[in-house]
């Protein structure tokens, strides 16, 4: 390898958006035009850079590719950046998406475009930096930067109550940073370093672990969101503009899943282990109470986003699994439900953008006048709910059957989330899609743009394609998560046999 | 070649599919101007769309909208390619029932995780065989009479692409050679199912239908996820093979599921079968089945009559080495069955929709399936399934042709006198019945009679329960079957109007009816041997385990026992001719006379009404009760709301402090300055 390529796509949004500041400034028209196809641009080339490193990856390396060094701040703090099968899907899914946002704003949008495309851009920039961070400082202002180009999307762009939102999501995620920042500090002071690899190596004595993993768990799980802090969520949803949503649900989410993946298991893996029925217990309260609360929502987007928190369940259930398949399962999961709630939301944009309503009554019959879109939302509606062939299955099937090793009970209300999942992601299906089509409003009702189709399109076949043939995303990820789960596991059962002696 | 079985008509799924789609977007343009490539492929098509759909009848009300483009090029190309299939299906069962050539090709992998590997493959041995003639002959009729019936549908191109979906789904289903595969064949047919019932998506009634459907079996199907994650964790595979080699090992284990040691392979057993409830509509899980019937009648035929409902009796007998380690497990296989058969029996007697009675019959039969499973009687079950798929396709496709004579009339007390009007139909539901009710040498006779033999002789705990069920609802089925033909069939019409505008269907349809009353009534003695004989062992050979000795017992039996099916056969006609054709008035006397009964019958035992107050109303309560207080309330009244508006009270105390006055400040301070001594002098400061 010549040249820094995780570098470059972290730093080619950011110069995009540097790009709209110098050259399209203007609220004209044209302004406006330049800064979309700026953006495009710049986004298109970071997926078609990011797809080098699928190329060069090496899968059967557990460890850290493409790593690069430099020295930062101070002697300690280093600029460190790499990424192994764990934290690669979660950079190419980044970089993947991102043209699909900038293309559903593209005619959604029309209020203070540059400034709009400039925070996308910068958001980009930082979450592919957080996924491929390989030191906790580098890593800690990645992952809170991406506070603000969020807030300010939301903020700004967002819905009537959207200062409410963008004040809730604010709030929630300031306080599990703090205490995040105050563990980073713990675990400087105890290895003198604060570079990941060899933090992952490090012992970290228990009482730390405890205290660390509480202090990380406080963070991740505002960020996935776990039950009981996820009420951002619906509200930051319902308020974001269709492509914030996207961001959010398909990408910002992962980040805490990521969080647990990274720090929690490796670094922390004893108080992993005590915490597991405590996650367990969250995990399984989020998929069975948000699902219910998902079958009474009036508001399209709130549904899906109480879904995507009974999904978010399933991940880090498979993860505190600890094992093989409940880790590949949750990775899978994160990646699959990245694909199909983002695709969700778009499909909400597409009404959205012709009605201007989101409330679900509204609605009813579209499949007389969209039948493309009855079909495209058909596919990811069976995708939420798991159905095999689609890339939902793939990654529940693994995470319950991984946990089902652990924890039966766990396994087994998980599960009966599924059948929730059914009623209530059918049931909107039914209430936007079927019937007859009587509400005059919708009688001039469009079927899909080709902008539309050139969005959604991918997306359905990504999300069969996976489901059909998840290899490629399960073998990127296959080695570094059994590293993972060996080292897990070894940790454990050492501090067992130790217990025993 | 079995590669050409199952994927030909997915093939013709996506065809028909993409002519569905470019049908409906031509005359749904997009909202777009500046986009005009994606309507290409219909005009290809255009051509060929009116080829078939010249039968019409002459006072058949115009369409609505006109049929999508390419109609008939859909039609052509999905049916074609079914009859392609079902016929190399022959082919395979010959190979493999006869001359022993068992396949198995691998075709992808599909989810590998450590040491979960799971592929794609297809499997086919001679149970698997029996279902794949099964499945394309019935499907590639149905596609045939779907031609004719749907005749006036605009979405024709739709229709054929799901019902070739479901085909394929159940072509996956059944050629599986691990639990996981069987699991996507089995939500596949699933979702293919849901999409048919909700066919005409314009009708509520039909969409409520649809969705009971999906979720009454994903009920059944958490059942069977957790069977295959338990399977997984015992034996570390989902492979068949590996799972039956394993299984001997596993008696005497246990499954500690909060604090309860439960034996490993029977809560396996009861979890898949769990699965086989929900899809085979068994009793408790049964509600969706006749909520199923708003889909137009073919799909009734092909899906909720012969193919997926029989999926949960393939599935037990696929695992049928499992079973017959878990004895218990057996039992309760034999308990639910039996109950099944007379409990949806009972409802039959008293139902006035014409496809509904025939859809409890298909319950009530589906019942009789799961009772020579839990006898141990694999291949008997396998019998019954193989000649119930004639002659219930035969029912369902017989009343769909007198539906489509009565313009969508179901109901049979509005009918009556049809078998002038319609003969052919008359002709070919009689056979029908002859077949359902088990008349001596149609092919349910003896396929009915081998598994009321099988309960009488199995080493069952429910063995006699599960006899004394199937040997009543033989005499319901009886009843209920010839109350349908009567009152259909004979006596005087009830609905003059339909009836001088009756006729009978075209000869799309007639063809289908006549192959399958052939195959009522040959379906049985050629075949007796093989599934219910001598000629098992050789027959099925690894495909099914049965239970040791059930055959030879079954053949040792009381003649009494031999022939009292029979002789309820005969007393259900008897008791049908009287009340319907002999002595009108007695239904009605007697119905006057039990209301409660009758009311409880009609209203199928109240189940509906009871899961609506014992789950759906709690769960929609339940959720609005998270949402607003769980949520609403508690989360946010005590996390972010709560702190902003307690940040807001400081705030507002702390401005309030700020009084502007110098003394109250030098007192503040004069306190803190007295408090800091303090605690230096006696507290942690000075030590």
């Amino acid at each position: 390898m010549t040249w820094p390529i995780l570098s470059v796509i972290t730093a080619l949004p950011t110069l995009g958006a540097l790009l709209i500041f110098l050259l399209a400034r203007g609220g004209d028209e044209a302004g406006a035009r330049n800064a979309r196809w700026i953006a495009l641009w710049a986004t298109v080339i970071n997926f078609a850079i990011s797809l080098l490193l699928v190329a060069r990856f090496d899968p059967s390396q557990a460890g850290f590719q493409f790593v690069e060094e430099g020295s930062w701040l101070a002697s300690t703090i280093g600029y460190k950046m790499g990424v192994d099968g764990i934290s690669l899907p979660f950079v190419i899914l980044t970089t993947a998406l991102m043209p699909f946002c900038i293309i559903a704003s593209w005619k959604s949008v029309t209020n203070r475009v540059p400034a709009y495309m400039m925070a996308f851009l910068v958001l980009e920039s930082l979450m592919i930096g957080t996924f491929s961070a390989l030191d906790l400082v580098l890593f800690y202002l990645f992952f809170e930067g991406g506070l603000i180009p969020m807030f300010l999307i939301i903020g700004v762009w967002g819905g009537p109550r959207r200062v409410y939102a963008s004040f809730k999501f604010f709030l929630y995620t300031l306080l599990g940073s703090v205490l995040m920042l105050l563990a980073i500090m713990a675990l400087y002071w105890n290895a003198g370093t604060t570079d990941i690899p060899t933090l992952m190596t490090t012992a970290v004595p228990r009482s730390l672990q405890t205290w660390a993993w509480l202090a990380f768990f406080a963070s991740f799980a505002v960020k996935m969101p776990m039950w009981p802090v996820h009420t951002w969520l619906p509200d930051a949803h319902v308020e974001a503009p269709t492509a914030g949503s996207v961001v959010l649900a398909a990408i910002l989410l992962k980040m805490g899943g990521y969080g647990f993946l990274r720090f929690s298991l490796p670094m922390f893996p004893l108080a992993s282990h005590d915490f597991a029925p405590l996650v367990f217990t969250l995990s399984a309260i989020a998929i069975i109470y948000t699902s219910l609360v998902a079958l009474m929502q009036e508001d399209m987007k709130k549904l899906i986003a109480y879904s995507s928190v009974a999904h978010m369940g399933f991940v880090t259930m498979g993860i505190f699994a600890g094992t093989t398949q409940g880790v590949a399962g949750g990775v899978f999961q994160m990646v699959s439900h990245g694909i199909v709630s983002g695709a969700l939301f778009l499909c909400v944009g597409v009404v959205y953008d012709r009605m201007h309503t989101r409330e679900i009554a509204a609605y009813g019959g579209v499949v007389n006048r969209m039948p493309l879109y009855a079909l495209v939302f058909m596919v990811f509606t069976m995708a939420n709910v798991g159905l095999p062939g689609t890339s939902g299955f793939v990654g529940e099937f693994l995470t319950l059957i991984g946990t089902f090793k652990v924890s039966i009970p766990t396994a087994v209300a998980a599960t009966f989330g599924v059948i929730l999942s059914a009623a209530y992601a059918l049931w909107l299906y039914r209430k936007i899609v079927f019937g007859a089509l009587v509400k005059p409003s919708l009688a001039t009702i469009k079927d899909l743009t080709f902008r539309e189709m050139l969005t959604l399109g991918p997306l359905v076949i990504l999300t069969i394609l996976f489901g059909v043939y998840p290899k490629p995303v399960l073998d990127m990820s296959a080695a570094s998560v059994q590293q993972l789960v060996n080292n897990y596991s070894h940790a454990i059962t050492a501090v067992k046999a130790a217990a025993l002696q | 070649m079995i590669q050409a079985i199952v994927f030909l008509p997915l093939l013709g799924a996506i065809l028909a599919g993409l002519i569905a789609i470019a049908g409906a977007h031509a005359r749904n343009p997009s909202g777009d101007t500046v986009e005009h490539a994606h309507g290409h492929g219909h005009d290809d098509h255009a051509h060929a769309s009116h080829a078939h759909d010249d039968h019409g009848h002459d006072d058949h009300h115009a369409p609505a909208e006109p049929p999508a483009a390419g109609t008939g090029a859909a039609e052509l190309i999905t049916t074609a390619l079914l009859f392609v299939s079902a016929a190399l299906s022959w082919i395979t069962f010959v190979n493999v029932g006869f001359l022993k050539q068992d396949l198995l090709v691998h075709v992808l992998p599909w989810i590998s995780s450590g040491d979960l590997q799971i592929a794609w493959s297809l499997r086919v041995d001679t149970l698997t065989a029996v279902m794949l003639v099964v499945v394309t002959t019935v499907s590639s009729l149905v596609h045939l009479y779907s031609v004719g019936y749907m005749d006036e549908d605009p979405h024709r191109p739709r229709f054929f692409a799901y019902l070739s979906l479901f085909t394929f789904a159940m072509l996956m289903l059944v050629t599986s050679d691990n639990l996981v595969q069987l699991f996507f064949g089995w939500e596949g047919v699933g979702l293919a199912s849901y999409l048919l019932i909700g066919f005409w998506y314009q009708k509520p009634s039909a969409n409520a239908a649809a969705i009971k459907a999906f979720v009454v079996n994903r009920v059944g199907d958490f059942g069977f996820s957790l069977g295959i994650f338990a399977v997984f964790m015992l034996i570390g595979s989902t492979d068949f093979e590996t799972i039956f080699h394993a299984a001997p090992g596993l008696t005497g284990k246990t499954i500690n599921f909060l604090g309860w040691h439960a034996d490993a392979l029977t809560l396996t057993c009861l979890l898949l079968f769990m699965g086989a409830m929900g899809k085979s509509a068994q009793f408790l899980l049964h509600t969706w089945l006749p909520d199923a019937m708003e889909g137009p009648t073919p799909v009734s035929a092909l899906i909720h009559a012969a193919t997926m409902v029989t999926a949960g009796v393939f599935m037990v007998a696929r695992l049928s080495p499992l079973f017959e380690l878990a004895p218990n497990a057996q039992a309760f296989v034999m308990l639910i069955g039996g109950t099944t058969a007379f409990f949806a029996a009972t409802i039959g007697l008293v139902q006035n929709d014409i496809k509904r009675i025939v859809a409890y019959s298909t319950c009530s039969q589906l019942g009789y399936m799961f009772v020579a499973m839990g006898a141990g009687a694999y291949s008997v079950g396998m019998f019954h399934l193989f000649t119930h798929a004639f002659f219930k396709a035969l029912l369902f496709l017989g009343s769909g042709s007198v539906i489509y004579a009565m313009h969508h009339e179901q109901d049979i007390r509005n009918m009556g006198g049809l078998k002038d009007k319609i003969p052919f139909t008359y002709v070919a539901m009689v056979i029908g019945t002859l077949a359902l009710t088990g008349f001596p040498l149609t092919a349910g006779y003896f396929s009915k009679d081998a598994i009321i033999e099988s309960a009488f002789v199995a080493q069952n705990p429910f063995a006699f329960y599960g006899f004394l069920m199937t040997v009543i609802a033989a005499c319901l089925t009886s009843f209920y079957s010839w109350r349908l033909i009567f009152k259909t069939f004979h006596g005087r019409p009830h609905d003059q109007h339909h009836y001088e505008a009756a006729h009978e269907a075209p000869l799309w349809m007639l063809v289908p009816l006549g192959v399958l009353a052939a195959g009522s009534i040959l379906a049985g003695f050629p075949f007796k041997e093989l599934f219910a004989g001598h000629g098992i062992e050789e027959f099925f050979r690894e495909s099914v385990k049965m239970h040791p000795h059930i055959i030879e017992e079954m053949h040792h039996i009381p003649a009494t026992i031999a022939y009292l099916p029979t002789v309820m056969m005969v007393v259900g006609f008897v008791v049908a001719w009287l009340f319907y054709i002999q002595r009108p008035y007695l239904p009605v006397e007697l119905a006057s006379q039990h209301p409660l009964l009758y009311k409880f019958l009609l209203n199928k035992w109240y189940f509906d009404e009871l899961y609506d107050v014992i789950f759906v109303r709690p769960a929609k309560w339940l959720g609005r009760f998270l949402w607003k207080k769980g949520d609403g309330f508690v989360i946010d009244g005590f996390g972010p709301d709560g702190v902003s508006a307690r940040v807001l009270d400081v705030t507002r105390n702390v401005v309030r402090l700020q009084t502007g006055y110098l003394y109250h400040y030098a007192f503040v301070m004069l306190i803190g300055v007295a408090g800091l001594i303090t605690w230096f002098m006696f507290g942690l400061g000075g030590q």
